[in-house]
């Protein structure tokens, strides 16, 4: 109620107005008055407050399930706590953090979390492009196309990597088949390092190329129709017009992918689990394809070890960081430079 | 805008200006020119590679385990589907998997889509204290993956005794910060001020002019960041992997991915669990795709 005081611009206040008309003829004027001055307070209480209501769930909801877990991550990576009873914590300090730097597997995650996310992000945005830019010519079914480029989305992680395992079978798999015309053939896309990254890499290239495409189509069409006919005035070809009008123009958005798509594929876990023909979490006998996501899952639910997880999934954040504060620099120096 | 540049063209000779002129206009990128042969080919072989794996699902599904260890693999169906469908459905689980996965994603979508429009209309069309910093609160969060909270949330679970339990899957998927951006974007410029004003003027109070103006000018974008939360729900793997599983209460993916992983040695019968997975979706694509693919590239301009 406190906050009635505050609501200075409500025009007929108690004890103010009733005073001031003290020959006011009957008393029903005066219950119509302090009516719509009740109706006035909890109209400037409903302005007030209701922007807030209406913004709080989300909040709420994003503090119980986001940021609260991600603080107690960073705590309990400092203690040891085991899958099997997570509730016993004990203080360990740094050494969970000490423990992964030595770990060689750490390492190796790292690296095949890099080199796999680059396999799979760079021809991946390369492509959805060139297909963008195609898919912004005037075109017969179009819609078609679109959906048709969309349909790998709406296929779970489960599904299209057990799919992929077939085809990218050494002894019997599409591929190896189709490759075998060419000369090749042999390719063991399990247990070799390259192949198996790159088959990996191609199950989320696959999926995500149509999406990030329209995406880009998005950003193509609002593109000023007058910069493409100023250019063609001056004589630039569709190359050219392009690679000097359409790309920088579409440097925000092109940003706002890589940005998505390293965080995606820090984050990848599904795709080089179900790959696995071993099923198991390693990332392949050898370690060859286990990303930063499978190794934490390794270590906290088939080591049982949450708080060395905890230790992974804190750094992975802090990695991530990292790549924001990159982005932001990268981003502002693009926008002073235009 | 030709009047403006033609000074600069139209330099001495008559006939170059004409040719300069006509010129540009067939070569232009924009939106305007023709798509030639190539494009075309490039888009056909684009779409091939996008449904191939999906038509080679249902083929695979389709044959047996010892015809899938032959050399060169099946180009087209065999007559095994009805069995390896009706087997799959039952090992795997998937009859309850699929009622399960229904209702969460029903729940979360609903819920996404509710909170999201409401807290979207505030930030849109609402003057309040905070709001800016607010705003980019929510876009950060963006950037923050859930994969980094789930330690802490099975703690949770394991406490409470949750595995297995549906809720443990749909409480921490009812927000999401990108559905908060795209009904904000939405609205901005759906819905004029002048509505609002109006009918507070006729003294509606917040909640009513959310209920009968906000929401009626949303539909169309509510409809479609449904469709992509409920797609995003379904397909949802590493949370529901960890506290779900396939013999208690399953979502299609844990149940799908615990086929391909369990012992079974049949290629056909995990190509059979895979294709029912994906088959609704699919189907929910091949109807209302158009929308969907309106709804991504609106939520993309902005983005």
């Amino acid at each position: 109620m406190a906050t009635r005081h505050d609501t200075a611009a409500s025009p007929a206040r108690e004890g103010g107005a009733a005073p001031a008309r003290s020959g006011a003829p009957s008393g029903a004027y005066g219950t119509d008055e302090r009516r719509r001055a009740r109706l006035s307070r909890r109209w400037q209480r409903d302005i007030r407050w209701s922007p807030y209501a209406f913004v709080s769930p989300f909040f709420l909801l994003f503090v119980a399930f986001g940021l609260f877990p991600l603080i107690y991550t960073g705590w309990a990576s400092l203690h040891t706590v085991e899958l099997t009873a997570p509730t016993d914590m004990r203080w360990a300090g740094l050494h969970n953090y000490t423990r992964i730097f030595d770990d060689d597997f750490f390492w190796n995650a790292a690296k095949n979390t890099l080199t796999i996310g680059i396999i799979s992000t760079v021809p991946q945005l390369a492509m959805a492009m060139g297909l963008a830019h195609i898919l912004n010519y005037r075109l017969r079914a179009s819609t078609f196309f679109r959906v048709v480029m969309l349909a790998p989305y709406a296929t779970s992680i489960a599904a299209a990597s057990l799919v992929f395992v077939l085809l990218f079978g050494r002894d019997y798999g599409m591929i190896n088949w189709a490759l075998h015309f060419v000369g090749g053939g042999h390719v063991d896309w399990q247990n070799d390092k390259w192949p198996s990254q790159i088959a990996v890499s191609s199950i989320v290239v696959w999926r995500w190329t149509g999406y990030n495409a329209l995406i880009y189509l998005a950003a193509m069409q609002a593109v000023p129709q007058d910069l493409y006919e100023s250019a063609a005035l001056d004589g630039a070809n569709r190359w050219q017009q392009f690679f000097h009008v359409t790309l920088p123009q579409l440097r925000p958005t092109i940003l706002f992918t890589c940005v998505v798509s390293t965080i995606g594929a820090s984050q990848l876990f599904g795709e080089p689990l179900m790959f696995d023909a071993n099923k198991g979490a390693s990332g392949g006998g050898e370690h060859q394809f286990q990303t930063l996501g499978l190794y934490l899952y390794e270590q906290g639910w088939v080591n049982q070890h949450l708080g060395r997880a905890s230790a992974i999934a804190w750094t992975m954040f802090l990695i991530l960081i990292v790549i924001g504060i990159v982005n932001y620099v990268i981003s502002r120096r693009l926008r002073e430079s235009s | 805008m030709t009047t403006t540049l033609t000074p600069t063209g139209a330099s001495a000779q008559e006939p170059r200006r004409t040719r300069r002129l006509r010129r540009p206009k067939a070569a232009r990128a924009g939106g305007t020119l023709h798509a030639g042969p190539l494009a075309y080919a490039v888009l056909v072989l684009f779409s091939l590679g996008s449904l191939f794996p999906l038509v080679w699902t249902a083929i695979a599904a389709s044959r047996d385990n010892n015809r899938l260890a032959e050399t060169p693999p099946p180009f087209w169906f065999g007559s095994n589907l009805a069995h390896n469908l009706n087997v799959a459905w039952n090992d795997a689980n998937l009859g309850k998997a699929f009622l399960n996965t229904t209702f969460v994603a029903g729940v979360s979508a609903a819920t996404v889509v509710f909170l999201s429009t409401i807290a979207g209309f505030a930030f849109a069309k609402l003057r309040f204290k905070g709001r800016n910093a607010l705003m980019l609160i929510v876009i950060g969060t963006m950037m923050v993956p859930p994969q980094l909270s789930i330690i802490p949330l099975y703690m949770m679970v394991a406490k409470l005794d949750w595995t297995d339990q549906l809720q443990a899957v749909i409480l921490p998927s009812l927000v999401s910060a990108f559905g908060v951006f795209f009904m904000r974007q939405y609205l901005m410029q759906a819905l004029p001020d002048e509505l609002i004003e109006a009918a507070r003027v006729d003294g509606a109070s917040s909640w009513r002019v959310v209920w009968h103006i906000v929401f009626p000018a949303a539909r169309p974008a509510m409809a479609v960041l449904g469709m992509l939360m409920f797609v995003q729900a379904w397909n949802d793997f590493l949370w529901p992997f960890l506290v779900l599983t396939q013999n208690g209460n399953p979502t299609v993916q844990v149940a799908v991915s615990a086929l391909g992983r369990g012992y079974t040695p049949d290629q056909s019968l995990i190509m059979a669990g895979a294709l029912l997975g994906t088959l609704p979706l699919l189907l929910v694509f091949a109807v209302f795709g158009k929308q969907i693919v309106g709804g991504i590239m609106q939520g993309a301009v902005k983005g």
